[in-house]
């Protein structure tokens, strides 16, 4: 059935050249134009720092992405599990000797970067769980043990994020987890059983949080309960977005953003000030750019042998699509502010490297299709 | 084994191909859903949101509209806007506004006082509303923030304009004054409410206050882009405010002026009128004060001088002020008297210094009497006792309906000033309406010689005696001018086709008839006021020989030059009942408290031969009317008819301007 070259794993430089996904290397591209334009916006039309340093980190770690593709399917899968550990200890390093800004301790001061590491747990645990389940037998997957582990190698991260705290990043990490758990076949009974508990004791949970995040939910169902405190950005920014209409102010003249009515204008709200600017037509096709993007990964992710490979890829696929969602529904009103950038397009390098890692194990599921892991 | 692997492999496969399926599926869906909160905000709801961002982002400043000018008839500013130096802060543009404050305080080596209230004004307003520290900088403080404006950020030194009154106290009852708007001012007047900004000034009385909806203008609008912050960006839009209404008033300064003078200490009230047009020439209430002391808030010490005035500086004698007319009213009760044809210019009295009535003594000013005397030596005189024995012929009614022919009894301006008295001519009815008691016949003869109930102001016996020098007629008097308002020729031709009326008519009580059947739109205006002109003319012949004639009770202050020759008729009003005793002693005026005093009064009218101007003069406590009133006329009539000739030649521009 196949060809023994293929299996072999011999393949060419020419050859696995030839196999990159080159629509899904332009789109990234796109969305590296669009977001470095966007930061030079958010500047007020001015090439500063912001802008600076995106571009610089967006052709690093695209570069980055572009060598680490050819690095073989083997190679993450063999150090699923320890990339996940490392993540976790830099976690943990974070949550002791972590620098502290705007009152959560969340960074790791690498001297050459301030890294996040919650940001590559969003990666880690796809990789992490993708090595798991690419072991398990489908018969097995719903026995205790195979259930037990999977929930331990999620719940550490996210305690360990909850704690910084940060509460958006630990759901987000969750989300991605949960997504995988979901495509390896645990079965849908559990997911069903542990929703109808976490929105039983969901007023439980809501009692141990914090004031202001308990304000931000009270608000996402209330914006003008406090409209100068919790509710200011979240009316500041629906403004922002309706006042852009069908085809938007233009680019550089959304007064929403230059006149700072907007807060955190180059990370979380970075969708609004785009889409103030480039109105209804700039939004829907940006969200089709993330959409081809997530379908051709989860294409690349259908054609795979391996089933790493392919868990992988749908579950990358999906968290991404998850980011995506999570971020724009909280800008237009439709769910609570939560920290949560937009991939590629939000400033933070620890994000993009996130990402990009992420793409590097995609093209590299790509290239390497046809092997099969043992 | 290897069967069974990729059999298990397949399945595995199988699983997470279907559950990515489904995925999909709703990731459609949930894309979906973004797209449609999309549309639903930036097509759907566009408009509401594209308001809420102009909203957020462009914030306007009102600017103090600046107030219309009054000029009198001449086009003197008497009323106008003078350029003031004054300093704006925008506390929200300032990073630390106390430390600034003090600086300022410094630099304009303001007190603490001044201060507080700074801080307390602040307290009270926005934080991007201009907060003005200071209103009218001197020369020397505007140079000396200007020099220290580098370290001062947020500080305004503007050029502002601020009212002024040129001619201080001359025009103060007339005019009124502005002062900043209270929360009274913004209940009651919309115009105000709407045009309000920090530091407005407002009229508070007299014309500034009824004529403020025209005075007021428009505010000019600044609109900028504003950040978040609140710090303005750009300005977007400039919107020129416009200057309100200039309002021309038919007052002569220099003739303002001299009441003014002629008045200096005295408390009272000069007013002159056109006999004719109804123009008030001059009008005057003394004492007066500087409206221009209240422009920026009274002192306390200069308040409690103006409250604590014994002559009562605050009140506007001429529109307010209610005196018992005395002798002046005598022409008008005789003119009844004739009208009515109770008696006849034949008529004679003898009059012995008193008479006895209805079981009480009348007593006439001149205690030995003046004999046998007519009504043209009555009048010239002012014999009470002829007029006591006239008047009970003629009774309180009769009085009545003539007085208030003539202007008494009711407001001379309808609805121009609020606080004008409308006066009290008495009635047999009026007593019984309101003070519940019959009319007692001894008081129709004090009635008869202007005392008892009987209360005018100095400005309605200006009116009644212009009725009564333009030949009888009525008139509209008027302070504004408004260009048209007819001429003296329009008036005098209608004056005379309205005379004609009644001379062709069949008989002269049908005539009157006439005229109360057809309903006048102009309410009678120039009408004549009498049934028989002759009577009039008799009048004002006798009040010519008050006046000209030895023995007349102003003969003293007569003008012989026949241009300047005025016609008057004394008055002199008891404050008090005296007693026989008192009588007896005949006091010197200097010997009787001031309270006490005789209002002295004296109305008249000039040039005798073709009368244009009438007068009427108060001078309170000022003793008796031919001493200390009718001298008063005499020094003013020269300037009056003088000034006639310069009016003359504005109303031809005027003329020429209309054609």
């Amino acid at each position: 059935m196949f060809q023994e070259t293929a299996l072999s794993g011999q393949i060419t430089f020419f050859q696995k050249l030839r196999s990159l996904d080159y629509i899904l290397l332009l789109c990234i591209l796109i969305l590296g134009l669009v977001s470095s334009l966007s930061m030079y916006s958010t500047e007020g039309g001015e090439i500063l720092y912001h802008t600076k340093s995106h571009i610089l980190r967006f052709l690093v770690f695209f570069s980055m992405m572009l060598i680490l593709s050819f690095v073989n399917l083997k190679f993450w899968h063999s150090t699923g599990y320890l990339f996940y550990f490392v993540v976790l200890c830099l976690l943990i390093w974070a949550s002791l000797y972590g620098v502290k800004a705007s009152g959560s301790q969340r960074w790791v001061d690498l001297y050459f970067i301030n890294l996040q590491p919650s940001e590559l747990m969003k990666v880690a645990i796809i990789i992490c769980f993708a090595k798991f389940y690419h072991r398990t037998q489908i018969h097995t997957v719903n026995s205790f043990k195979n259930l037990i582990v999977p929930i331990v190698i999620l719940i550490l991260p996210i305690l360990l994020v909850v704690s910084q705290p940060d509460l958006g990043t630990s759901i987000l990490i969750g989300l991605s987890g949960l997504v995988v758990l979901w495509l390896s076949g645990v079965n849908a009974k559990y997911f069903i059983y542990s929703s109808l508990i976490l929105f039983i004791s969901l007023p439980f949970i809501i009692s141990f949080l914090k004031p202001y995040q308990k304000s931000r939910i009270l608000t996402f169902f209330n914006p003008d309960r406090d409209p100068l405190g919790a509710g200011y950005q979240i009316i500041q920014s629906k403004i922002a977005v309706g006042s852009g209409g069908l085809s938007g102010k233009g680019f550089l003249k959304g007064t929403q953003s230059y006149l700072d009515f907007l807060p955190e204008k180059h990370t979380d709200f970075i969708f609004t000030l785009f889409s103030e600017e480039h109105g209804f037509i700039g939004s829907v096709l940006l969200l089709l750019l993330y959409a081809i993007i997530i379908y051709r990964t989860a294409k690349i992710g259908a054609s795979a042998r391996s089933f790493f490979g392919k868990l992988f890829c749908y579950g990358f696929a999906s968290s991404l699509f998850i980011f995506v969602t999570v971020n724009m529904s909280m800008v237009l009103g439709l769910l609570p502010i939560v920290g949560s950038p937009l991939p590629i397009m939000s400033y933070g390098g620890s994000s993009m490297l996130a990402t990009m890692i992420g793409f590097s194990v995609v093209m590299s599921t790509k290239i390497y299709q046809k092997q099969i892991i043992a | 084994m290897i069967n069974f692997s990729s059999d298990t492999s397949y399945r595995k496969q199988s699983v997470v191909s279907r559950r990515m399926f489904i995925l999909s599926a709703a990731k459609l869906l949930v894309f979906g859903g973004i797209v449609a909160k999309l549309f639903s905000l930036q097509i759907n709801q566009n408009k509401k949101y594209l308001t809420l961002s102009d909203k957020n982002r462009l914030r306007e400043w009102k600017l103090p509209p600046i107030r219309g000018d009054f000029q009198d008839f001449f086009g003197n500013i008497i009323a106008g806007n003078l350029k003031v130096y004054q300093l704006h802060v925008i506390p929200e543009q300032v990073e630390n506004f106390n430390n600034l404050i003090v600086r300022v305080k410094d630099i304009l080596d303001l007190d603490q006082k001044t201060l507080n209230k700074i801080i307390k004004k602040k307290n009270s307003q926005k934080p991007w509303e201009t907060l003005i520290v200071s209103e009218n900088l001197s020369w020397d403080q505007f140079v000396k923030i200007n020099f220290y404006l580098h370290e001062l950020s947020g500080v305004k030194p503007v050029l502002s304009v601020a009212r002024s009154y040129p001619y201080n106290e001359n025009y103060t009852h007339l005019l009124g004054y502005v002062s900043q708007a209270s929360q009274n001012d913004l209940v009651n007047n919309e115009e105000i409410k709407k045009k309000h900004v920090p530091g407005l000034r407002v009229g508070k009385i007299g014309l500034e206050k009824s004529l403020e909806n025209e005075l007021i203008g428009m505010n000019g609008v600044q609109r900028y882009e504003v950040n978040a912050f609140g710090k303005r960006i750009n300005q977007i839009d400039h919107i020129e405010g416009q200057k309100g209404k200039s309002i021309k008033l038919t007052v002569d300064t220099k003739i303002q002026q001299k009441c003014n003078e002629l008045l200096k200490d005295k408390a009272g009230s000069i007013s002159v009128m056109d006999v004719y047009t109804g123009d008030i020439i001059a009008m005057h209430s003394s004492p007066s004060f500087d409206p221009n002391l209240f422009l920026y808030g009274i002192s306390y010490k200069n308040w409690e001088n103006i409250r604590n005035n014994p002559k009562k500086p605050l009140i506007n004698r001429s529109i307010t002020g209610l005196y018992p007319p005395g002798s002046t009213i005598k022409p008008i009760v005789a003119l009844s008297a004739l009208e009515n044809n109770i008696i006849s210019t034949k008529f004679k009295v003898n009059c012995s210094g008193k008479i006895e009535m209805y079981g009480q003594t009348y007593n006439c000013w001149k205690k030995k009497g003046h004999g046998v005397v007519n009504l043209r030596d009555a009048l010239k005189v002012s014999c009470d006792t002829f007029f006591y024995e006239m008047s009970r012929r003629l009774g309180v009614d009769r009085l009545n309906e003539t007085a208030k022919k003539f202007g008494l009894g009711e407001k001379v301006f309808k609805n121009l000033f609020n606080e004008e008295k409308i006066g009290l001519i008495p009635s047999t009815e009026w007593k019984k309406n309101v003070l519940g008691r019959g009319w007692v016949l001894g008081e129709t003869l004090i009635t008869g010689i202007g005392q008892g109930y009987i209360q005018t102001t100095p400005l309605q016996l200006c009116l009644m005696t212009a009725q009564l020098a333009n030949g009888g007629f009525k008139i509209n008097p008027k302070i504004i001018v408004n260009k048209n308002d007819p001429t003296f020729e329009e008036i005098k031709s209608k004056m005379s086709e309205n005379l004609e009326k009644i001379i062709k008519g069949p008989d002269f009580d049908d005539a009157l008839l006439d005229f109360k059947i057809t309903p006048n739109k102009n309410n009678g205006l120039f009408k004549p006021l009498f049934r028989n002109q002759e009577n009039v003319k008799f009048v004002l012949d006798a009040m010519y020989a008050s006046t000209n004639e030895v023995r007349g009770t102003s003969y003293s202050s007569r003008i012989k030059d026949k241009k300047y020759q005025f016609a008057g008729k004394t008055g002199t009003s008891q404050v008090k009942r005296i007693t026989e005793a008192q009588r007896e002693l005949d006091l010197d005026i200097s010997q009787i408290p001031y309270e006490d005093r005789d209002h002295a009064l004296y109305v008249a009218f000039g040039p005798y031969k073709n009368p244009r101007y009438a007068l009427s003069i108060v001078i309170e406590h000022g003793g008796s009317g031919g001493s200390a009133a009718a001298p008063i006329a005499k020094k003013l009539f020269k300037l009056i008819i003088d000034r006639h000739e310069e009016r003359e030649k504005i109303n031809i521009n005027y003329n020429n301007l209309q054609t």
